[in-house]
């Protein structure tokens, strides 16, 4: 640890840590732009100047900018001098003077890291007299708000955009003042990771357009710690809410995770909770028609439906692991489901089963990011897992650095690394049937069928360890590709596979376990990650239960009284026929979710539940992370958590030995005591007895306007806060806050002159560091691992698929997700439907020119536009799941039916 | 011919607390008057019925005892105070045949030892409060209306002295050629000092103290306790004013007008002076309030007394 | 001792001074047009709402009794609901001081009574007059760089016309 004098005051700092970052973790006030933690310094704003002096006898020093200065033991430094703070000054008047007098009618404001600078500077008077240069707007889609007059180009969006994102779309153009940042027409951001921008802008000019349109200021903002539940890597988010309704979803920074951003789908996917199909009340069909009820009613009709036979209970992978768990305990274990069909019930277990016995390490998002070697083995990344695909892209970097440290240029000077390894990328390689965003920057790309990339995968783990089992008739050109990166992974430092389960075979993440197997025999450093497609999948694959499948063989059996749907929309996951027969051989359905689906529509009784933000929970993630979502907001009754509304009808149905669980910690307790592999998910987040100095946590900013108003169209009286048992956060302005709170309990950040998200820099121990409150989450699949030491080696998987065989007349149909309009929630969000583009097949080139194709799938015909690739191998396609065909989520052979045939 | 006693009883307890009760309205408008605003002038001839729309306003309040108060006592206190004042009014001679208890030879010192009692209202008002305001307020009244009692008793020796009676209406009857107010004049202003700090008037209302105490010793009083509190603070007004026109302005004597009138336009001039007073002055720290009674008053009315003594040896035949 | 018995005659003089009070309702004050009685929300010259539901109104009130949701047209901000619960302010000014665009002012209005409490919760309806106010002339969107209809780009007071994107020309 180096020492570093900032105006007298000794302050410790990491040696290779630029003097801003030191400055900022010694608690010192030093305004910057263009500096990003995770974009490094590009020295453009002039912004962070201080005086700097050779030793203790310079008394005249020298101006530098801190962002671009490393820190070295002794360095003494002074931000406090008169010619540094004018030189600041005079920055900040500079970019100034064609900002326009906006702030009232901008949505940054109060939330503006460049007002936080101006104050922090001094600049209180405009001093320019002089006309402005504007800028033409253009529009960005339904996710970005754009208002170029208030740019004051510190190169941050393009830097994180096509830099650090890989977008093309956006950029500089014009000269000097006139410098412009936006795309060549109007037209949407195409990068799915555009509205990080909202964040990354250090002022007005990208703002959240959605929250636009119900927008509060920041200090009018309920936040609560949150999980984005549109996909498994679990990123953290802070869910704002105000007068009932959520607003908008911001980034929660979690050092292993999502660290600094989200991706658009995560961030703008909330809308679903307030879209008009949100259940409000318990529908009981009545003659036929579901029809509203009052709680008592509903649960009186459970009572007498539980009397005509078991009830068994379907849970959800959307679904926190305690509404899972509460149906479990309403149904018994033996009669719960996971409520996913096969393969995904089997895989989610094998993926569960496969990361826990894995010699191979599993790694965090932040631990992916510095893989010097990946393969990506059958699976879109960045579209299953985007989050994780915005870390493999950073992996690539790993042979930059390792040329910047070579040249001993820091890592953080940004510009400089970027430049010295513009043509050096770490390897890559992208296995898939179809086209990734990795693909550009991947060394190599193999186009199969996913029966063939596991035969590579296989392949692969063989050329590293002779001892994995051979793969037979493998191609010349696959054979060669395979020893090519079998010897790169095995040159690699930290070498690393990524596999999932979005092909539906059980050989691809196989094939990815047997790699890591192979690379960990000699390599400790070498990691596997394996992905998930939903928000709890991992969370009921440890859970366990039955399959959908096995659910229909006992009703088919006669064996279902009651089917109770927890948050699940069967309709996605059984083809109509499947459905049909399951619905007809059961009594009675009870459907228990937020929103009205399909199947809720065809349920005897519906009950509402709330959604994330109006309760709290655990949910799972792919890499195993166990992290809590707390509530934000505190819906009026009937609404409540799924998992209430399973005790309260297990209460209905039998009081006696029903649980009596009245707030979240003590369901989590309860998972904790019965299912062995869930027991630390108490230690997800502290309980809601956590107190800080003394006090509950504040959930709203102290200065939260219009308590007396907000309500009083409805009533003048004073409302007492709403109860809320279930979180540490109360849910007013009244509680403790500060910089040691923890990372799982972040309801905003702000700290005293700092206004903007900028302001997390004051939550960290060190800059990019954990949090100084501890971070989110623990971690389940770990522990089994720790007490066999020295890790056996699994043996290898052996059953080696078959070469696939393209079938005449048939067309294998594989689900190819997009990152908007497949996921169930966020495609309820109206920016996000506004992204939904109309499904489409993308099949190799066949020859043909027809524009769409007619296949039949279990005995329904869709016709669907096609897309010809020739880079796909011939006799499969790629189809959005759940768009043209609803339950279409596991591969299927289609036939192809020629045009103008409709015999059914 | 001396009237009937029960008619004086009668008329005396109607006048009185009549007068007390428009005293509050009296009070109000002419404080306005002195501070340039009007005061009530709604309800009413000139607001005239103010008293009594605010008489009905504090029977018709909820009757609350405080449930940590100490109930009996609490119920108590404000009665003593009141009977007290209604005691002392009975040896006060309005005219020489006016008088309910008639010509009490000791009637000076009936007055003392009531008002004395009037200590006990105060002191156990504040304790049976339990509440620490209340509680401080009752260690001031009875710090300040003990100390002031002392001077008050001394300051009239010279009048005794002089008409050599305890008896009221000797005393009066002693003034005929020359009020005592002029020989004894040191006496009558120690007297009107002691007389406001012992009903705790303004500028000496240190015991309800608005601004540290809440309002002292009757904090946790309301409706019609904290409404006889109230009254026997302007009977206490009344009383006093009665007893500085007996003891130094000749009670009801004077030419021309009748005696009865005589007398209450005296002590109307009075309880005016009371009023002005309020309006004019500040309230000053405790420890001066009881720095001016020992320090000032106690030796005043001791030379008070020496010279009136050594006068009237002087004047003594033989 | 002088002191204080001059001070009672003093005090006894103002027996016949004017009273300085004046019997409200008979008698009805002049109060200056800077009195800070009814809130009002003024137009701006053009007689379009000024208030840009900027929010900062909300957050000076001591008593947290404005309330107001943003809601956007062509660019321009306006407030979709503003809410003041009369029964809670205390008429301090702070919101009309915080105000960026002169749209929030105190007027010298202080007959706001009623006999039934919800009716002191004003709307926008309640709150917005048709004229400017005390400040005839200002206009926000004048000087703000935001293009409304009838204001282009480049169209705002000591503003340059749009840059030309294509042109490398310093």
């Amino acid at each position: 640890m180096a020492t570093i004098h900032i105006d007298g005051r000794p302050c410790p700092a990491r040696p290779g840590e630029n003097l801003l970052q030191a400055c900022l973790e010694a608690g010192a006030d030093l305004p910057y732009f263009c500096w990003h933690p995770e974009l490094g310094s590009v020295g453009a704003c002039r912004q962070c100047a201080v005086r700097q002096y050779s030793g203790p006898d310079d008394r005249t020093g020298r101006i530098v900018m801190a962002c671009m200065t490393p820190a070295t033991d002794g360095a003494i430094l002074s931000i406090d001098d008169a010619e540094a703070r004018e030189f600041r000054a005079s920055v900040v008047e500079w970019l100034m003077t064609n900002h326009p007098h906006d702030c009232p009618v901008c949505a940054e404001g109060g939330e503006c890291h460049l007002q936080d600078m101006t104050v922090m500077t001094g600049h209180a008077v405009r001093r320019y007299r002089f006309t402005k240069r504007t800028h033409r707007n253009q529009d960005l889609g339904p996710f970005v708000n754009h208002e170029m007059n208030r740019c004051i180009a510190c190169y941050r969006c393009v830097r994180f955009y096509r830099d650090y994102a890989g977008g093309e779309d956006l950029a500089a153009f014009a000269t000097h003042n006139d410098v412009y940042f936006g795309r060549h027409a109007d037209g949407a951001l195409e990068n799915g990771f555009s509205g990080n921008l909202v964040e990354i802008c250090p002022t007005g000019v990208f703002t959240d357009k959605p929250f636009s349109a119900v927008y509060s200021r920041k200090w009018d903002l309920r936040g609560a710690p949150s999980v984005c539940t549109h996909c498994a890597v679990g990123c953290n988010t802070i869910v704002n809410a105000r007068q009932d309704s959520t607003r908008r979803v911001l980034n929660r920074y979690h050092d292993a995770v999502n660290r600094y951003f989200l991706c658009d789908r995560g961030r703008f996917g909330h809308g679903f909770t307030a879209a008009p199909s949100r259940l409000r009340a318990p529908l009981a069909r009545i003659d036929g028609r579901p029809t509203p009820v009052p709680v008592q009613d509903a649960l009186r009709r459970f009572q007498m439906m539980a009397q005509d036979g078991p009830v068994v209970g379907i849970g959800s992978s959307r679904a926190s692991l305690e509404s899972n768990f509460a149906l479990r305990a309403l149904a018994g274990p033996a009669r719960f489901s996971t409520g996913m069909a096969e393969p995904e019930h089997g895989l989610a277990r094998l993926v569960a089963d496969l990361l826990r016995a894995s010699p191979a390490r599993n790694p965090t998002l932040h631990d992916m990011e510095s893989a010097d070697a990946v393969l990506i083995l059958g699976e879109n990344v960045t579209v299953t897992a985007p989050r994780a695909g915005l870390a493999l892209r950073q992996a690539v970097r790993q042979a930059a650095f390792d040329i910047a440290d070579a040249a001993r240029i820091p890592r953080w000077m940004d510009a400089a690394v970027r430049t010295l390894g513009a043509e050096a990328c770490s390897p890559l390689f992208v296995a898939t049937p179809g086209p990734t965003d990795l693909d550009p920057i991947a060394r190599a790309t193999y186009r199969a069928a996913p029966d063939d990339i596991a035969r590579l995968g296989f392949a692969i783990a063989h050329g590293i360890d002779p001892t994995a089992p051979d793969v037979p008739d493998l191609p010349e050109d696959a054979a060669r590709l395979a020893a090519d990166i079998a010897a790169t992974l095995r040159a690699a430092a930290r070498p690393l596979i990524v596999a999932g389960t979005q092909y539906g075979t059980a050989a691809l993440p196989q094939a990815a376990a047997a790699i890591a197997a192979a690379l960990a025999a000699h390599n400790s450093a070498a990691a596997l990650s394996l992905i998930l497609p939903d928000c709890d999948s991992m969370g009921l694959a440890l859970m366990d239960g039955l399959s959908l499948d096995a659910v229909r063989a006992l009703a088919r059996d006669g064996g279902i009284g009651t089917l109770v749907v927890m948050e699940n929309d069967l309709t996605r996951r059984l083809d109509p026929a499947a459905l049909d027969a399951l619905l007809a051989a059961v009594p009675h359905l009870v459907v228990i979710d937020h929103t009205a689906t399909p199947l809720s529509a065809r349920a005897d009784l519906v009950l509402p539940s709330a959604s994330f933000a109006e309760c709290g929970g655990t949910l799972v993630s792919t890499e195993g992370r166990a992290q809590r979502f707390l509530q934000v907001l505190f819906p009026d009754p009937p609404l409540q958590a799924g998992w209430r509304w399973a005790r309260d009808l297990a209460q209905a149905a039998d009081p006696g030995t029903a649980p009596v669980w009245q707030d979240l910690d003590d369901i989590v307790a309860a998972i904790a005591a019965e299912i062995p592999s869930l027991a630390p998910i108490g230690r997800a987040a502290p309980d809601a007895a956590y107190r800080l100095d003394g006090a509950r946590l504040r959930s709203e900013p102290p200065r939260i306007s219009g308590r007396t108003a907000v309500r009083a169209n409805i009533s003048v009286r004073d409302r007492p806060p709403p109860a809320a048992p279930d979180t540490p956060l109360a849910p007013t302005m009244e509680g403790a806050y500060g910089p040691a709170i923890p990372g799982a309990l972040v309801p905003y950040y702000q700290a005293p002159g700092w206004n903007s998200v900028q302001s997390l820099n004051r939550f960290q121990q060190e800059i990019g560091g954990p949090m100084r409150g501890g971070d989110a989450g623990v971690r389940l699949l770990d522990g089994a691992r720790q007490d066999e030491t020295p890790r056996p080696r699994s043996a290898y998987a052996t059953a080696i698929p078959a070469p696939f065989v393209p079938r005449a007349g048939e067309i294998l149909l594989l689900p190819e997700p997009r990152l908007f309009g497949t996921e169930e929630l966020s495609t309820l969000s109206p920016p996000i439907a506004a992204r939904v583009e109309a499904a489409a097949l993308r099949i190799a080139d066949d020859g043909g020119a027809t524009p769409t194709i007619a296949l039949r799938l279990n005995g329904q015909r869709v016709v669907l536009p096609v897309i010809r690739d020739p880079a796909l191998p011939p006799g499969i396609a790629l189809c959005p799941p759940h768009m043209a065909l609803r339950a279409f989520a596991a591969p299927a052979w289609a036939i192809v039916q020629p045009h103008g045939d409709d015999t059914p | 011919m001396t009237p009937p006693p029960l008619l004086v009883i009668a008329t005396t307890l109607v006048v009185l607390l009549g007068l007390a009760t428009m005293l509050t309205w009296a009070e109000r408008r002419l404080l306005g008057l002195w501070q340039d605003r009007y005061g009530p002038n709604r309800v009413g001839p000139g607001g005239l019925f103010q008293a009594v729309a605010d008489g009905i306003k504090i029977l018709f309040k909820q009757d609350w005892i405080p449930p940590f108060a100490d109930r009996p006592v609490f119920v108590l206190a404000p009665a003593i105070g009141m009977m007290t004042v209604l005691l002392a009014f009975g040896v006060i001679p309005v005219t020489a045949l006016w008088s309910i208890a008639g010509d009490l030879n000791i009637g000076l010192l009936f007055v003392f030892a009531t008002m004395g009692l009037g200590v006990y209202s105060v002191v156990l008002a504040g304790w049976a409060s339990n509440s620490k305001y209340a509680l401080l307020g009752g260690m001031r009244a009875a710090a300040q209306m003990m100390s002031y009692e002392v001077f008050m008793g001394l300051s009239t020796l010279g009048v005794v002295m002089t008409a050599g009676s305890f008896g009221l209406r000797d005393i009066v009857q002693a003034q005929a050629g020359l009020w005592f107010v002029i020989p004894q004049c040191l006496g009558c202003v120690v007297f009107l000092l002691a007389g406001i700090a012992e009903t705790h008037r303004l500028p000496f209302d240190l015991p309800e103290g608005e601004n540290e105490l809440g309002a002292g010793f009757h904090t946790e009083y309301s409706g019609m306790k904290f409404g006889m509190f109230f009254l026997s603070e302007y009977a206490g007004i009344v009383l006093v004013s009665a007893l500085v026109t007996t003891l130094y302005l000749g009670g009801w004597q004077g030419p021309v007008l009748p005696p009865a009138l005589w007398f209450a336009a005296k002590t109307g001039a009075l309880v005016c002076l009371f009023i002005l007073l309020r309006a004019a002055l500040p309230r000053p720290r405790y420890d001066q309030l009881m720095a001016l009674g020992w320090k000032v008053l106690l030796p005043l009315s001791l030379l008070n007394i020496v010279a009136t003594g050594a006068v009237l040896l002087l004047r003594a035949p033989g | 001792m002088f002191g204080i018995l001059r001070t009672l005659w003093l005090t006894f003089l103002h027996l016949g001074h004017r009273r300085v009070t004046v019997g409200y309702p008979e008698t009805r004050p002049a109060l200056p047009p800077r009195y800070r009685g009814r809130i009002i929300l003024s137009r701006d010259p053009d007689g379009l709402e000024r208030c840009v539901a900027c929010n900062l109104c909300a957050v000076a009130c001591p008593v947290d009794c404005i309330s107001l949701q943003k809601a956007e047209q062509d660019g321009r901000w306006y407030p979709d609901y503003f809410r003041i619960n009369f029964s809670r302010c205390i008429f301090c000014g702070f919101c009309e001081e915080a105000c960026p665009t002169y749209a929030i002012q105190l007027t010298p209005d202080f007959e706001m009574s009623e006999y039934v409490r919800p009716n002191l919760v004003y709307e926008k309806e309640d709150l917005l007059i048709s004229g400017t106010g005390k400040y005839p002339d200002y206009s926000f969107y004048r000087v703000s760089g935001v293009k409304i209809p009838g204001k282009d780009k480049g169209e705002a007071e000591r503003e340059q016309p749009p840059v030309d994107l294509h042109s490398l020309l310093p």
